[in-house]
C-alpha cells in the first residue's frame, strides 16, 4: 500500500510516496535520486548506509522510511556547507583515505556523528565510533588518520 | 630504502601533480560528496529490474522449470532460462564451461537457473518464487581429496589441471627434514559495492551497451557477444563506478542475463545483486591441502622442498587454471630452493566455486612453505628470521620452475624492513588493549604475547603464455591531454596513476582519462595479477612519449633548429644553447598530435607438462611481514597488536597510494587468519553475511608500519611495479606464526578459530 508522506532531508522537505515497509534507504535513493547513500548489505552489517536522524546515526536500510517523518535527516549530499568540504571530507581526501569510494559516506556519516557527540574522541572512541562501518579496501588506517585530524581541526576552532 | 614518510628518488618537474608525489584521487572528490556514480546508482527512466532465480541445491537434476506462473503476474515483462540463450550456452574466463543458465543439472548453490524482468524489485521478488522448478537432489561432491577420483561433477571431469615441477635432484636428500600438513578455508573478497549494473538495448541494430562494475571490460565484452550471438562490436562493455573487486569481479556475473533480459524486453535493465546473493554469486579463494616436507643442511640451507597442493575449484573453471599454476611456481616461496617435487591440483567439486582473489595461488602456498621455514628453524634451533635471510633469493638465482630470476629480488631487504620497526611495548590493562576488544572478555593473565614472520613472493602480470596485452591512446591539443585507456578502475587508484605518468611526460596537469569502454579501444586486459599499473601504465607512459616525440619534431620545424638539438625531459622541451626551453603540452596549439599503440611485456612460455620447467614469468614481487598479537590462551582470543612490512615496490609512483594498497592487502591477510572463512555443509553455505562471515573492523586492525623498498623495476613505467598483492601473500602466514609463538600450538589451519587455540 502507497503511503504519501513528507521526509525532511539535510533541510529541505520532500514529498514522498513510496509503500509503507520501504527502507529509508530505498526511498533516499531510488524516490528521492539521493544516491550518495550507500546499500552495501542492506542488512544492517556494513554501514554503507549511515544516515543521520536528528543527529544519530543509523542504518538507513534497515529503518522504516516512513518512521523517519517529522525527524531531521542527514545525508552525506548535506555535509558541505555551501561550497566548503567538511573537514573531514578534506582530510580523508589527504590522507588517502579514499579508494573504492563505496564506504566513504557512510563512513563520514559515522564520523560526522561522532565528531559531533564527541568533539575530542579518544582515539579508541574513534575506533569504536566508526566499527559499524566496513571498509575492504583500505585497512582503515587513513580514514583513522583523517578523523583524528579532523576531530583536532574541529578542536582549535572557537 | 624508503621509509613511507619519505619521497620517491624520481627527479620531479613541475607541475608537481607528477610522479612521485602523493597526489589525490581524480574521483575522491565526487566519492566523498556523495556524487560519483556506483554501477548501482545508475537509473534510467525506462527502466526494469532484474533479478536471478538460483538453485537452491548443491547438487541436483533439474526436471522441469516452469516459468507462466511468474509471466502472469502483472509488472513481469520477461523470464528468461536456458532456452532463450540465442549464442554459445556456456560462458568462461579461460575454459568456457559455465552454462549462462543451468539445463539439465546445477552444480552448486546459488547456480543461475532463470533471470526475471519487472516493473519493480518487489514485482522481481514475487516472481522469482512464482517460477516452478522441480530438482531431483542427487548426492553432491565435497571432500577435496577424493573429488579426483569422485563421480564426475561436470562432463570435462573431475580435475581442472595438474601441475608438476621436477627440478634438480629429485632424490636429493637433507640432513635434516620436516614435515606438515596445512589448510586455508575459503575466503570472500568480500568488495562493498555488490554485483550490479545495467543492459541498455540500442534502438533497433539489436546491439546492446552494458554497463557494469568490472575487472575486465574487453574479456566481458567476448564473453557476452558469444552467449548472445553478436558480433564482438555490437555489444559495449562501459565500466560502470565500481565498489572494489579484489579477483572476483573477473568473472561474468549477471552480464548475459542482463542483457537477455534487455533484448526480450527492448527496454534498459539494472541488476543488482543482494549481499547473500553475491556471496552465492561470484568466485572465492580456493580452499587449499597442501603436504609439505622441507629438506635442508645442519647448517639450515635449503637442500628440496616436496609438496602436494589439492585446491578445491568448485564445479567450474574459472581461472582455477592460472590458480594451480601459480600454487605450483611458488611452493618453495622466496628461497634458493636446489631441488625441488611439487605436485599442485585443482580438482572440482559441488562446494561454491573458486576464482580469483588478490594472490590467488600463491597466497595458499605462502602459508604452507612459511609454516615449514618456521618448523625447519626450530628443528635446527635457528632464529626465524636467520633462516629465512640464509636462504634469501636473488637476483639471478634459479626458480624452481629453472627460469633465472632476472628482476630486482630485493627479499632480504624486504626481511630486515619488516624486523627494523621497534616492537610494540607491551599492552596496557585497558580493555581496548585486550584480546576480545569490545568484548570484553579477555582475562589478562591468560593473554601471552607471540611475534611471527613470513616472506612471500609471486609473479605480477600474465604468465605461462598468455598473451598479456594492452592499449592506450594519447591525444594533445591545445594543451590538453586526453588519454584512452580501457583498464578497469576498481579502486586501486590507476585513474591516478596514469594522469601521473601523462603530467611527468608531457608537463601539463590538464589531463583527461575517458571512461574506460570496449567502444573506443582495444583490451587493457584484466586489473588483476598486480598488472596494471605495470603494463597499462606504461601503455600510457610509451603513448605520451610518442605524441611527446612528435612534439619534438614539431618544434625544432617551427624554431627552424636540428630535430636532434631539441631534447625532452619531465615534460619540457629544450636545446642545450636555451632557445628552446617549453612546456611541451604548450608548445604547439591548434595541432592536434595523437598515438596509439599496443603494449605487451616480454614473451613468456608454457611449463613443461612433465616436469613443470619454463621460462613462464616477466617480473616478480615480494614482501616480507611481522605480526605481534596477544592471544587470550584460554578463550582463544587474538588481537593482531601490530604488523610491520617491507614490501618491494620498483618505484612509488603515489606513496600514499602504495601505502593505501599495502594496508588494505594486510587487512585482508588478518582476515584470512584470524576471521574470515565461508563455512559450508555438503555444499551448502552456511554464513553468507556479514553478521556470519566476520571482516576486520577498525577495531580490529593492527597498527601497520610500512618501509617501501624502492628498487626500480625494468619494464614499469618510470621503474614501478604492481603492489596491490603482495600484501596478501605473507601477512597471514606472518600473523598464524605469532598465534603458534604465543601459544606453542601448531595451529596448521587458517583461519584460526578461537576453539583451535582454546582447545589446542
Ligand atoms: S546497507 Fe545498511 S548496513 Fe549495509
Ligand atoms: S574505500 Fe572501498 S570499501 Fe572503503
Amino acid at each position: 500500500m502507497s503511503e504519501i508522506y513528507e521526509l525532511r532531508v539535510n533541510g529541505v522537505d520532500y514529498p514522498v510516496t513510496a509503500d509503507a515497509n520501504r527502507n529509508l534507504s530505498g526511498v533516499l535513493r531510488d524516490e528521492l535520486g539521493l544516491t550518495g547513500t550507500k546499500e552495501g548489505c542492506d542488512d544492517c552489517e556494513c554501514g554503507a548506509c549511515m544516515v543521520l536522524l536528528d543527529g544519530q546515526p543509523i542504518n538507513s536500510c534497515s529503518y522504516l522510511a516512513a518512521q523517519a517523518q517529522g525527524r531531521e535527516i542527514s545525508t552525506v549530499e548535506g555535509l558541505m556547507d555551501r561550497d566548503e568540504m567538511h573537514p573531514l571530507q578534506t582530510n580523508i581526501l589527504e590522507c588517502g583515505g579514499v579508494q573504492c569510494g563505496f564506504c566513504t559516506p557512510g563512513m563520514l556519516m559515522s564520523a560526522h556523528a561522532l565528531l559531533e557527540r564527541t568533539p575530542e574522541p579518544s582515539l579508541e572512541e574513534i575506533k569504536v565510533g566508526l566499527s559499524g562501518n566496513l571498509c575492504r579496501c583500505t585497512g582503515y588506517g587513513t580514514i583513522f588518520e583523517a578523523v583524528a585530524a579532523a576531530s583536532k581541526v574541529e578542536k582549535v576552532e572557537p | 630504502m624508503t621509509d613511507t614518510s619519505a619521497g620517491s628518488t624520481t627527479t620531479i618537474n613541475p607541475p608537481a601533480t607528477g610522479v612521485g608525489n602523493s597526489v589525490d584521487r581524480p574521483d575522491a572528490s565526487a566519492k566523498v560528496l556523495g556524487s560519483f556514480e556506483f554501477s548501482n546508482d545508475l537509473n534510467h527512466e525506462r527502466m526494469l529490474w532484474g533479478a536471478t532465480i538460483r538453485s537452491p541445491h548443491p547438487s541436483a537434476r533439474i526436471v522441469s522449470i516452469n516459468v507462466a506462473p511468474a509471466l502472469a503476474i502483472p509488472g513481469v515483462a520477461a523470464v528468461v532460462t536456458h532456452h532463450d540463450v540465442p549464442g554459445s550456452p556456456v560462458y568462461g574466463l579461460i575454459s568456457h564451461d559455465q552454462p549462462v543458465f543451468a539445463s539439465d543439472v546445477v552444480r552448486y548453490q546459488g547456480e543461475p537457473v532463470a533471470a526475471v524482468a519487472a516493473d519493480h524489485p518487489d514485482t522481481c521478488r514475487r516472481a522469482m518464487v512464482a517460477v516452478e522448478v522441480v530438482y531431483e537432489v542427487t548426492e553432491p561432491v565435497v571432500d577435496l581429496l577424493t573429488a579426483a577420483t569422485a563421480k564426475p561433477v561436470h562432463p570435462d571431469g573431475n580435475v581442472v589441471r595438474r601441475v608438476p615441477i621436477r627440478f634438480g635432484d629429485v632424490d636429493a636428500v637433507g640432513d635434516i627434514v620436516v614435515e606438515g600438513t596445512y589448510e586455508m578455508g575459503m575466503q570472500d573478497q568480500a568488495f562493498m559495492g555488490p554485483e550490479s549494473g545495467m543492459a541498455v538495448p540500442a534502438a533497433g541494430d539489436g546491439s546492446i551497451d552494458l554497463y557494469v562494475a568490472t575487472q575486465w571490460l574487453h574479456e566481458d565484452r567476448d564473453q557476452v557477444a558469444d552467449c548472445l550471438g553478436l558480433a564482438r562490436d555490437d555489444v559495449r562493455i562501459h565500466l560502470a563506478g565500481t565498489g572494489g573487486a579484489f579477483g572476483a569481479r573477473e568473472d561474468v556475473s549477471f552480464h548475459v542475463h542482463a542483457c537477455l533480459l534487455a533484448q526480450h524486453t527492448n527496454r534498459p535493465v539494472k541488476m543488482q545483486y543482494r549481499r547473500d546473493e553475491s556471496f552465492l554469486g561470484h568466485v572465492h579463494r580456493h580452499p587449499a591441502h597442501m603436504t609439505y616436507r622441507h629438506h635442508a643442511t645442519n647448517d639450515g640451507r635449503l637442500v628440496k622442498v616436496e609438496c602436494d597442493i589439492v585446491l578445491d575449484g568448485g564445479a567450474y573453471a574459472s581461472s582455477s587454471f592460472a590458480v594451480c599454476g601459480n600454487a605450483a611456481r611458488f611452493a618453495a616461496g622466496p628461497y634458493k630452493v636446489p631441488n625441488a617435487v611439487v605436485n599442485a591440483s585443482v580438482v572440482r567439486t559441488n562446494n561454491p566455486p573458486c576464482g580469483a582473489m588478490r594472490g590467488f595461488g600463491a597466497v595458499q602456498v605462502c602459508f604452507g612453505h612459511e609454516a615449514q621455514m618456521d618448523k625447519l628453524a626450530a628443528a635446527l634451533d635457528m632464529d626465524p628470521l636467520e633462516i629465512r635471510l640464509l636462504n634469501a633469493l636473488e637476483t639471478g638465482d634459479r626458480l624452481i620452475t629453472g627460469q633465472i630470476l632476472d628482476g630486482v629480488a630485493p627479499v632480504r631487504e624486504c626481511i630486515e624492513a619488516a624486523a627494523a620497526f621497534p616492537l610494540p611495548p607491551i599492552s596496557g590493562n585497558d580493555v581496548f588493549d585486550q584480546p576480545g576488544g569490545a568484548g570484553r572478555t579477555a582475562d589478562p593473565l591468560a593473554v601471552r604475547r607471540g611475534v611471527g614472520f613470513a616472506v612471500g613472493f609471486k609473479n605480477a602480470a600474465f604468465a605461462e603464455g598468455f598473451v598479456d596485452d594492452t592499449h592506450a591512446r594519447c591525444r594533445l591539443e591545445n594543451g590538453q591531454v586526453t588519454l584512452w585507456c580501457a583498464a578497469a578502475e576498481v579502486g586501486q587508484g590507476f585513474v591516478t596513476i596514469v594522469r601521473q605518468i601523462a603530467v611527468s611526460t608531457l608537463g601539463t596537469d590538464r589531463v583527461e582519462l575517458m571512461r574506460a569502454s570496449t567502444a573506443d579501444i582495444g583490451s587493457a586486459g584484466s586489473t588483476s595479477a598486480s598488472r596494471q599499473t605495470y603494463m597499462s601504465g606504461a601503455a600510457v607512459l610509451k603513448a605520451c612519449e610518442e605524441v611527446a616525440e612528435q612534439v619534438r619534431l614539431a618544434i625544432a620545424a617551427t624554431h627552424d633548429v636540428a630535430p636532434e638539438l631539441v631534447t625532452i625531459e619531465g615534460g619540457r622541451a629544450r636545446t642545450i644553447d636555451g632557445r628552446v626551453d617549453v612546456i611541451v603540452a604548450d608548445a604547439i596549439a591548434d595541432v592536434r598530435f595523437e598515438a596509439e599503440l599496443r603494449h605487451m611485456h616480454r614473451e613468456t612460455y608454457p611449463l613443461d607438462e612433465e616436469t613443470g620447467q619454463g621460462d613462464c614469468d616477466v617480473t616478480w614481487i615480494f614482501a616480507a611481514h611481522r605480526a605481534v598479537v596477544d592471544v587470550d590462551v584460554e578463550l582463544g582470543l587474538v588481537k593482531v597488536v601490530e604488523v610491520t612490512t617491507g614490501q618491494d615496490v620498483g618505484v612509488a609512483l603515489n606513496p600514499l597510494h602504495v601505502i593505501g594498497q599495502i594496508e588494505g592487502g594486510i587487512s585482508q591477510g588478518v582476515g584470512l587468519a584470524v576471521m574470515e572463512e565461508i563455512i559450508t555443509d555438503v555444499g551448502l553455505v552456511r554464513n553468507p553475511s556479514f553478521t556470519d562471515y566476520l571482516l576486520p573492523t577498525m577495531v580490529d586492525m593492527p597498527d601497520v608500519r610500512i618501509t617501501l623498498i624502492e628498487q626500480p623495476e625494468e619494464g614499469g613505467p618510470f621503474g614501478a611495479k604492481g603492489v596491490g598483492e603482495t600484501p596478501s601473500l605473507s601477512s597471514t602466514p606472518a600473523v598464524a606464526a605469532a598465534v603458534r609463538a604465543a601459544t606453542g600450538l601448531e595451529l596448521t589451519r587458517v583461519p584460526i578459530k578461537p576453539q583451535d587455540i582454546a582447545l589446542g
